[in-house]
């Protein structure tokens, strides 16, 4: 799958943040690496549909999601991407089976409390073991178990990419490598792309074979930093400039 | 006795229901797409809650009045507001709206927007995201501004008494019965009147109480981690 993310927005007003990231990759696991503020969470919502730049475009696998000259900016609803907040963003008055249901019923209301789970949204439950915790509430359920049901959340639409936004940094340190080996898993038993936002070069390591570095709402060049060790990047960077 | 608590409870209920649903919808627009003038409607749409009552029944005659073009189309529609009814519902609408605007604001501004977020990336339609997310997760707030606009429409009194007048059976509500009674010197039907109107009144701010933000973490409470 390949993705081509090229261009540029103002935010907050004419003397605000300019954030203009550029690159273009076939990787299905990549990460943008930086410090916070440098723009990677305004990049990734703007993958999403949350975020509307002034002009550029978006592609993922021959799709256009966002296009400024052809006048095309996708609704999230219409883009199928499956994203995973920092902090999770679980609906805290839903339990967690109406959280995981959530995305597969479209009419407005939400998932009955007993509602019945589809093949889809059981494969996750299983995968994660999440049986046990189908009746509580967000606010009754650890970190790990939290993120575990958001990611189930989001795999049961069957997104095209996944996005996930500095997903171990609520975590303590051991629960955090705990649930790296576990994302690191389920980014090999699963086909979909993922994004990976993070500002530690560990994360990045394990998680991702490409990595572009970005700050001041830039991509850097791959020669002025160095990447995260082991430098593992096996993908093809088209955009980066022969050092 | 019962004829003006009933009509009392007819005009609160529903101007109740019309405060309810624009203030709510109002509510929503302003905390959805903030800009600059999202304070100064605020303000504008706040003014019933500051303004004299009579000041807002004197508005509400100019406005419907039969020399107005809105007043004069309502009549050519067979709508008759002033010295009716359906005119202290206009009018205690009014007066209560900001009240709902007010605590949905606040309870809009509460709501994670992230929240809003990762359901329309879910594929939820916006429609979809304000009554499966938004709305419960702001019930709680919004509610108590709905149970005060009600006790405010219950006891509006200037206004309604301008717009709709003081007719028996017709337009007499609780407030304006009181009022009656005790320029009549009928101190036992006052008394009586009094009585039921303050015993609705702590019943409504009980039940506000009960709704107000900072007692809504009783789900967790109801079983503990393991």
């Amino acid at each position: 799958m390949s993705l081509q993310v090229d261009f540029s927005c103002r935010i907050g007003g004419p003397d605000g943040f300019l954030l203009q990231p550029c690159w273009s990759t076939e990787s299905h696991r990549m990460a943008l690496f930086g410090p916070s503020g440098a723009g990677k969470s305004l990049t990734l919502q703007a993958i999403a549909g949350l975020l509307q730049p002034d002009r550029g475009h978006i592609r993922l696998g021959g799709r256009t999601l966002y296009d400024s000259q052809a006048g095309i900016h996708l609704t999230p609803q219409q883009r199928r991407l499956g994203f995973l907040f920092q902090d999770y963003a679980l609906f805290p008055h839903l339990t967690a089976r109406q959280n995981i249901l959530f995305g597969l019923r479209h009419g407005w209301l939400n998932p009955a409390p007993r509602a019945a789970l589809p093949e889809t949204a059981r494969r996750w439950i299983a995968a994660f073991h999440l049986e046990s915790l189908l009746e509580r509430y967000p606010d009754q359920l650890s970190g790990g178990q939290r993120q575990r049901i958001a990611l189930a959340r989001a795999l049961a639409t069957r997104p095209r990419l996944l996005l996930l936004d500095e997903p171990l940094s609520a975590l303590d340190a051991t629960l955090r490598g705990h649930l790296r080996n576990e994302l690191r898993a389920l980014q090999q038993a699963i086909d979909i792309p993922t994004i990976l936002i993070t500002h530690d070069p560990d994360d990045a390591a394990a998680l991702a074979d490409v990595v572009f570095h970005m700050d001041h709402g830039r991509i850097l060049p791959p020669a002025s930093t160095r990447p995260p060790d082991p430098p593992a990047t096996h993908g093809r960077q088209s955009d980066a400039p022969t050092p | 006795m019962w004829v003006p608590l009933l009509l009392s409870l007819k005009v609160a209920g529903w101007a109740t229901l019309i405060a309810g649903v624009a203030g709510i919808a109002v509510a929503w627009g302003l905390s959805r797409w903030p800009s600059r003038w999202s304070d100064l409607v605020d303000a504008i749409l706040t003014l019933p809650m500051v303004l004299p009552p009579t000041v807002i029944g004197y508005y509400l005659l100019v406005l419907l009045g039969r020399r107005s073009p809105l007043g004069a189309w309502l009549q050519a529609q067979g709508i008759e507001l002033v010295f009716t009814w359906h005119g202290a519902v206009i009018a205690a609408s009014v007066v209560a709206f900001p009240l709902v605007l007010k605590a949905a604001r606040a309870a809009f501004l509460d709501v994670d927007h992230a929240l809003e977020q990762v359901a329309a990336v879910l594929g939820v339609s916006p429609a979809a995201v304000f009554f499966r997310v938004s709305l419960p997760l702001a019930l709680r707030g919004i509610l108590a501004g709905v149970l005060l606009a009600f006790a405010r429409a219950l006891g509006e009194f200037g206004a309604t008494l301008m717009v709709a007048g003081n007719i028996p059976g017709r337009t007499q509500t609780l407030s304006i019965a009181i009022y009656e009674a005790v320029q009549a010197g009928d101190d036992s039907l006052a008394n009586l009147l009094v009585v039921i109107t303050s015993i609705t009144c702590v019943v409504i701010l009980c039940l506000t109480a009960w709704l107000m933000p900072g007692r809504h973490r009783q789900r967790s409470m109801r079983r503990s981690m393991p």
